[in-house]
């Protein structure tokens, strides 16, 4: 495998911002004093006039940011996803969920990944926060491309969108001409062995994994949800019923999120062995990077690890001694 | 400027109590005491005082309302029907399944600008529509709130009230219904928010204090919230919780009580005496 690029999310998505402001006078962005850490800071510079300083109140800009989509703005929220999921929650729901208000609430620095700022600014239930809250779209790139191009699609979306955004640089995965979709999850390596289904930056480790899994002998295909909610059921029965084992892979609690979306898709349509690979039902804490995904189970080595649980537990069934 | 007197004005506003009393007892739920209180404040906005076309409930130049202390929905649609925005059939559907008129206020009603029913919310959207027409520069839209005396307890009130001021809206006017009375008991024995107009003061916003069941003193100071330049107006409406209603008056148990035949009878008929009189 070649080095690959490295791009962090955030620049991205200031720069995406400011390209989009660009191009639409109706975008607006609101920040609640975390602009220069999320990267609004860009469009701020470019767009003063439409760049709307809350202060530290992330309540009263989730409800300005709907007064404002009602009188036709596409408002963007700047803050951190812990922030926009748990402090703000309740006027997510009330004022932009269940109108169907056009608010883009993006959660930077999310999952364990927070700049060494420890399980305060963590974020690792937002995903069940928000997939359980009705009208929301969740919407979580794996990639600096994915997120420029999250960035365009979720202000053309006709309703509020979480989009859930990172702090470091991460590999560049996507070529520019990706034809990325809302709702729609893209199959990055093709195998017939297992189904790892991943989200966010689990993308790159589980290509990872992938070609760890290859070197040991299993081919893995690799089916990326940039969707969280809706999720692409289809192409999920479709991978399922071709590798008969799923591993899912997020920075997220394994309760709730991708891991919990996929299992009740395949208890329902597929009944099918599977494994998630996430934060287990506990808080983190403040540590470097490799040393936060290490401990708490998130690097390539897990997901080839679950790969392995699975299909070991599938030759268990399918033995002789199993049907005796 | 109105074309409408304060005694049509009283008239209407007595009428808003009496639809009020009758979707509370078609519904046999709903709060009485936080409605009645309210009926002079939606006369005059709905009557006199807010740019608004009932055939056009979407008209981008409307003035706005964010109805912030959710809980007085049934004198809003009393209020919103009374004025055409839709047809009395449709009031009598009031919390009832699939109907537009929720018990809290859903957009799905018609001349509803914004959601609401948990507290705190509505200052906020408020500043947010009040923002939205500065950018678009709809200089002639003005935007109104109305919250509840305990809501002031809510946190997000009063960072609103900050960035209101911040942002320098003197196209918004918030209305207080100072009622004195909230679920558990009066306000100021919960947790008090005196000295209010000072904190209003304090926090940056022109402020006025009124007779809230006085339809000239509202008017007035909706005059003058118009004629203020560079800050938000807050106008802190001095009321009787269950105005109208002898037995309702001041009594923290109508705060939430079913509206019974017995109660509906009496209170019409106290409501009827007072429009003749």
């Amino acid at each position: 495998m070649t080095v690959a690029e490295m791009m962090a999310a955030r620049d991205a998505f200031g720069q995406a911002l400011v390209d989009l402001g660009a191009v639409n006078e109706r975008v607006v962005v609101l920040d609640a004093d975390l602009a220069t850490s999320t990267k609004a800071s860009l469009f701020a510079a470019a767009y003063p006039g439409r760049f709307l300083e809350v202060g530290i109140a992330e309540q009263n800009m989730m409800s300005i940011a709907a007064g404002l989509a009602a009188m036709g703005f596409i408002p963007f929220t700047s803050t951190f996803a812990c922030f926009a999921s748990k402090r703000a929650t309740d006027q997510i729901r009330v004022g932009i969920a269940q109108p169907r208000l056009g608010v883009k609430i993006t959660g930077a620095y999310s999952g364990l990944l927070a700049g060494k700022t420890g399980k305060t600014h963590q974020s690792v239930q937002d995903l069940a926060i928000f997939r359980s809250m009705p009208h929301l779209t969740v919407v979580v790139p794996g990639d600096a491309i994915e997120v420029r191009k999250a960035v365009f699609a979720t202000a053309e979306h006709d309703g509020p969108v979480y989009l859930r955004l990172t702090r470091d640089p991460s590999p560049v995965i996507f070529a520019d001409d990706y034809d990325f979709r809302i709702g729609r999850a893209v199959t990055v390596r093709e195998g017939g062995d297992v189904t790892v289904v991943t989200t966010g930056l689990m993308l790159p480790r589980a290509l990872e994994a992938a070609d760890q899994l290859l070197f040991e002998g299993v081919k893995a295909h690799v089916l990326h949800m940039p969707t969280v909610k809706p999720l692409d059921a289809e192409a999920l029965v479709a991978s399922a019923e071709r590798t008969g084992l799923v591993v899912t892979a997020e920075e997220h609690s394994i309760l709730g999120g991708l891991g919990g979306a996929v299992a009740e898709v395949l208890a329902e349509h597929r009944p099918t062995l599977m494994k998630r690979v996430g934060i287990a039902d506990r808080y983190a804490e403040s540590a470097p990077n490799d040393s936060l995904l290490e401990k708490y189970g998130l690097t390539a080595a897990h997901i080839v690890q679950a790969c392995w649980s699975v299909i070991d537990a599938a030759q268990v069934l399918e033995s002789p001694a199993a049907h005796a | 400027m109105t074309g409408r007197t304060d005694e049509e004005l009283r008239v209407i506003a007595n009428r808003l109590r009496r639809r009020t009393i009758e979707m509370l007892w078609g519904s046999q739920a709903g709060h009485p005491g936080g409605s009645l209180s309210a009926a002079e404040i939606f006369a005059v906005l709905y009557f006199a005082e807010m740019r608004i076309d009932p055939r056009r409930p979407s008209w981008e130049d409307r003035d706005r309302f964010v109805l912030s202390k959710g809980h007085a929905a049934p004198i809003y649609y009393a209020t919103l029907m009374e004025r055409g925005y839709f047809s009395q059939d449709l009031l009598c559907t009031y919390d009832e399944l699939d109907s537009s008129l929720q018990a809290h206020p859903d957009v799905a009603c018609p001349g509803v600008d914004m959601p609401s029913g948990s507290l705190g919310q509505g200052l906020s959207m408020a500043v947010g529509l009040a923002l939205g027409a500065r950018l678009l520069g709809k200089e002639g839209v003005r935007v109104h709130t109305l919250m509840g005396d305990g809501e002031q307890q809510e946190g997000q009130v009063w960072e609103a009230a900050m960035a209101g001021a911040a942002y320098q809206l003197d196209n918004l006017t918030a209305f207080i219904d100072r009622n004195r009375l909230q679920l558990c008991g009066p306000v100021d024995e919960l947790i008090p928010i005196e000295p209010l107009a000072d904190k209003w003061q304090a926090f940056g916003w022109h402020v006025v204090e009124v007779d809230g069941h006085a339809v000239d003193e509202i008017q007035a100071a909706c005059a003058e919230a118009r004629s203020v330049r560079g800050r938000p107006t807050v106008v802190i409406a001095h009321t009787v919780k269950g105005k109208g209603v002898s037995f309702m008056e001041d009594s923290v148990e109508w705060h939430s009580a079913p509206v019974t035949a017995e109660v509906r009878r009496r209170a019409l008929e106290e409501l009827a005496a007072e429009e003749v009189g």
